[in-house]
């Protein structure tokens, strides 16, 4: 066992050395793997980030009160008579100003996109200042809170970079009047960053909503009074409404999206592997081929069949784990944070995300390129181990 | 022409070489081939949209309404042929993932004005006698087994009928289909007057306008002429054309073209690595053939040319292999089981696709056949 283990190492070793002299070869197999790896994690990280930035900001104790049947905000009514129920219900949390709900509507404006100065659909969010206890979250990061009864708006941070005419002091006209904006806020990225936020009184006259509204957001005393706030609105004939966690609310909408590009991006990374696989396999061929005076001199030397192999394949999995490496951190360092923006269907506007390579996806692209190291070696290390030694040596 | 016997031997001598490579080439221009068939289907309707319509809408956004009366007023337009009111609908078939448009219209003008939507004449007919009468493109009744006859239960969701109930009954009388592959056959299309009829909220406004010019030259100046009418108006308007509408809603996805096209570089980049290592080793073996070869007469040039015709060979041949697999499965097969409005390969791409394969048979046969050229003969002829 003691020897075979020595025999192990010591051809391994003898491979692993001799990698320098296939320059050419083996550089085309670390640098193709490297390739398949990074557009696999480069394609998975627009989906990690677009998810992240749904879900990033909501805490557990953030609800969101809906109309009954109701899959989205935009489909979504209540009344100022159902808004007051909501915000008396037992459970949420309740300062000096109240209870920390906010009754809120959004619409969708036009604004251009900064990168392509086509138009782009951007919510505008009506809330109460009481938002900004319901969501702790958010900070302001320039400027000052809108003041109520004016045409005064606040700018999430990613809105501001995506689209144009959005930086403090600005003035914009949103239906027959001017607004200005008087501060940026920023949401630990999540997705109140995309929007526009204004007095929702302002805007229930600036688009004669009357006094609706289309949701309610509230926040619990505690994670676990949700259910005492849930059956306490459930359980009231006077209103019609499904209460939801802000967490899995926007966890709901990102799925179709997610979905989408993680499926499009195993088909591609799979189909590039198999490419790679066959270069792989081309290499160590090759490599064999080459060395097949070496392998068959170490076996008449006494070496057993395993050893042999066993180096055959430690030469192919080191060439595809230093790709894999390479290709994760160059996905790394091109597409981590990297900023862009993309349209939610359920919301019909613009969220603005940041590409996230996690430490998960570049293990799943390390592994990935593993195993298209291994099965690259497995069949050249047989052939190696097959050939007949005399008809090998004879080459020399 | 003599010389093809030759090449073809060289091609087989090492065989599982040469199919390895071939199959790496096949499956680079197979991805290939659906990368283009999603860009395709993602920016859908910018290829097909008419040189002379223009569609106008609420300046603020597309989801604000106007007024139905705007419609005699931009008819009244010099320049403006045609014009038709659309609306999005919005509803839900059973369940929200169940997707497709659906859009109330005037049968005959509108079909006028979109003449890629062709539905059998009696159909039209059977839709001009029935109220509550909706026609639908042939991908959807595909997908839910529609027939004509079937009622379609329709969940309203931004539109209620009156008495605030929210499902809508259409009869569906015709399935239409689409004079070409880039034209979208998802829609349902149902009877504005039925519609303005049963809404309880919202009545006499509309989602659009689609709007004919009488020639393409003079779109620009009819666009500035009908947001000029509106202005002032608590309705504003925003007029361009239909192609910059539809381009502008691909924008917002996302840049699909850049994306594609990052990938398929680092894609291509990759098999030429492999592929190109692959030639070098199948020549740097040969180098004492290629001596007998100069020795016996052949010029440099030929040499040259014969060890290139044979990378060329391998690219086009995995090339064609490739492209073909991809416009079969894609024809056949459709992986995002209908998210997208069409799904094919555009025959522009398929022939970018037969250009790449000759790009990439040159290149990786460029640095092997330079060694052959320049390679001494006796040098060569040493290493046999």
């Amino acid at each position: 066992m003691i020897n075979w283990l020595y025999q192990l190492i010591a051809v391994a070793g003898f491979s692993l050395r001799t990698i320098p002299e296939r320059k050419g070869a083996s550089l085309a197999a670390v640098f193709g793997i490297a390739g398949v790896v990074a557009v696999l994690v480069g394609v998975l990280s627009i989906a990690q980030g677009f998810r992240r930035a749904m879900v990033a900001s909501g805490s557990p104790e953030t609800v969101l009160v809906l109309r009954r049947g109701a899959d989205a905000e935009m489909m979504s009514g209540l009344q100022q008579e159902e808004v007051r129920l909501i915000g008396n219900a037992p459970g949420l949390l309740r300062g000096v100003a109240g209870p920390a709900a906010s009754a809120e509507l959004f619409v969708v404006i036009n604004l251009p996109k900064r990168t392509t100065g086509t138009d782009a659909n951007v919510p505008l969010r009506g809330v109460e200042l009481s938002a900004f206890v319901v969501r702790p979250e958010v900070q302001l990061i320039a400027g000052r809170r809108f003041e109520p009864g004016r045409n005064e708006l606040l700018v999430g941070r990613a809105a501001a970079r995506e689209f144009a005419g959005l930086d403090l002091n600005a003035t914009l006209r949103i239906g027959s009047a001017d607004w200005t904006v008087v501060g940026i806020f920023a949401d630990g990225g999540g997705i109140a960053e995309s929007e526009i936020w204004t007095d929702s009184r302002m805007l229930q006259s600036a688009y004669r909503r009357g006094e609706t509204y289309q949701s309610v957001y509230a926040r619990l005393e505690s994670e676990d009074a949700f259910m005492t706030f849930k059956d306490a609105l459930t359980a009231d004939p006077r209103l019609q409404v499904d209460v939801i966690r802000q967490v899995d609310y926007y966890a709901k909408q990102s799925e179709v999206l997610y979905k989408l590009v993680t499926g499009f991006g195993t088909l591609i990374s799979v189909l590039m592997g198999f490419g790679a696989l066959f270069g792989a396999l081309n290499t160590m061929y090759n490599a064999v081929a080459v060395r097949s005076r070496e392998i068959a001199t170490l076996r008449a030397l006494g070496f057993q069949t395993v050893p042999v192999v066993v180096s055959v394949l430690a030469e192919s999995l080191a060439l595809a784990l230093v790709g894999g490496i390479l290709g994760g951190l160059g996905a790394y360092l091109a597409f981590n944070g990297f900023e862009a923006a993309t349209l939610n269907y359920q919301s019909f506007s613009q969220v603005a995300f940041s590409f996230a390579v996690t430490p998960i996806l570049l293990i799943e692209g390390i592994l990935y390129s593993a195993v298209i190291g291994l099965l690259g070696g497995l069949f050249p290390a047989i052939r190696a181990a097959r050939q007949p030694i005399a008809m090998a040596l004879r080459e020399l | 022409m003599k010389f093809l016997p030759f090449i073809w031997r060289n091609l087989w001598r090492r065989k599982v070489r040469t199919l390895l490579t071939l199959a790496s080439i096949a499956v680079a221009f197979l991805l290939y081939g659906y990368l283009a068939a999603i860009r395709a289907g993602m920016e859908a309707g910018v290829t097909v949209a008419g040189q002379d319509r223009l569609v106008v809408r609420h300046k603020t956004s597309i989801i604000q309404t106007l007024p139905v009366s705007y419609l005699d007023r931009i008819v009244r337009i010099p320049g403006v042929k045609q014009a038709v009111s659309c609306t999005w609908f919005g509803g839900i078939y059973q369940e929200p993932k169940n997707f497709f448009p659906q859009i109330p219209v005037d049968p005959v003008p509108y079909l006028q004005m979109y003449p890629e939507f062709r539905l059998p004449e009696e159909q039209l007919k059977a839709w001009l006698e029935k109220r509550s009468g909706a026609i639908i493109g042939r991908k959807t009744a595909k997908k839910y087994g529609f027939k004509v006859g079937d009622r379609i239960p329709i969940q309203g969701t931004i539109w209620r009928r009156a008495g605030n109930t929210p499902v809508w009954e259409f009869d569906l009388v015709g399935i239409y289909e689409a004079a070409d592959a880039a034209t979208d056959e998802t829609q349902l299309f149902f009877r504005y007057d039925y519609f303005e009829e049963a809404r309880q909220d919202g009545k006499g406004q509309v989602g659009w306008y689609v709007v004919r010019v009488n020639d393409p030259e003079v779109s620009e100046r009819v666009a500035r002429q009908i947001d000029e009418e509106f202005m002032n108006s608590p309705w504003e308007t925003k007029a361009e054309s239909e192609k910059a509408f539809v381009q502008s809603f691909a924008k917002q996805v996302g840049d699909i073209g850049l994306i594609t096209k990052a990938i398929m570089s680092a894609v291509f980049f990759t098999i030429l690595l492999i592929s190109g290592n692959t030639m070098a080793q199948a020549v740097r073996e040969r180098t004492g053939e290629i001596g007998v070869l100069k020795a016996i007469g052949c010029t440099n040039e030929l040499t040259m040319v014969l060890v290139l015709a044979e990378s060329l060979f391998t690219a086009l041949v995995g090339g064609g292999l490739g492209l073909g697999t991809a416009a079969l499965l894609i024809a056949a097969w459709d992986p995002t089981q209908g998210a997208l409005p069409v799904f094919y390969f555009p025959t522009s791409d398929l022939l970018w696709g037969v250009a790449l394969a000759v790009l990439l048979g040159l290149a990786t046969g460029f640095f092997p056949s330079l060694r052959a050229l320049r390679i001494g003969v006796s040098e060569a002829l040493r290493r046999l």
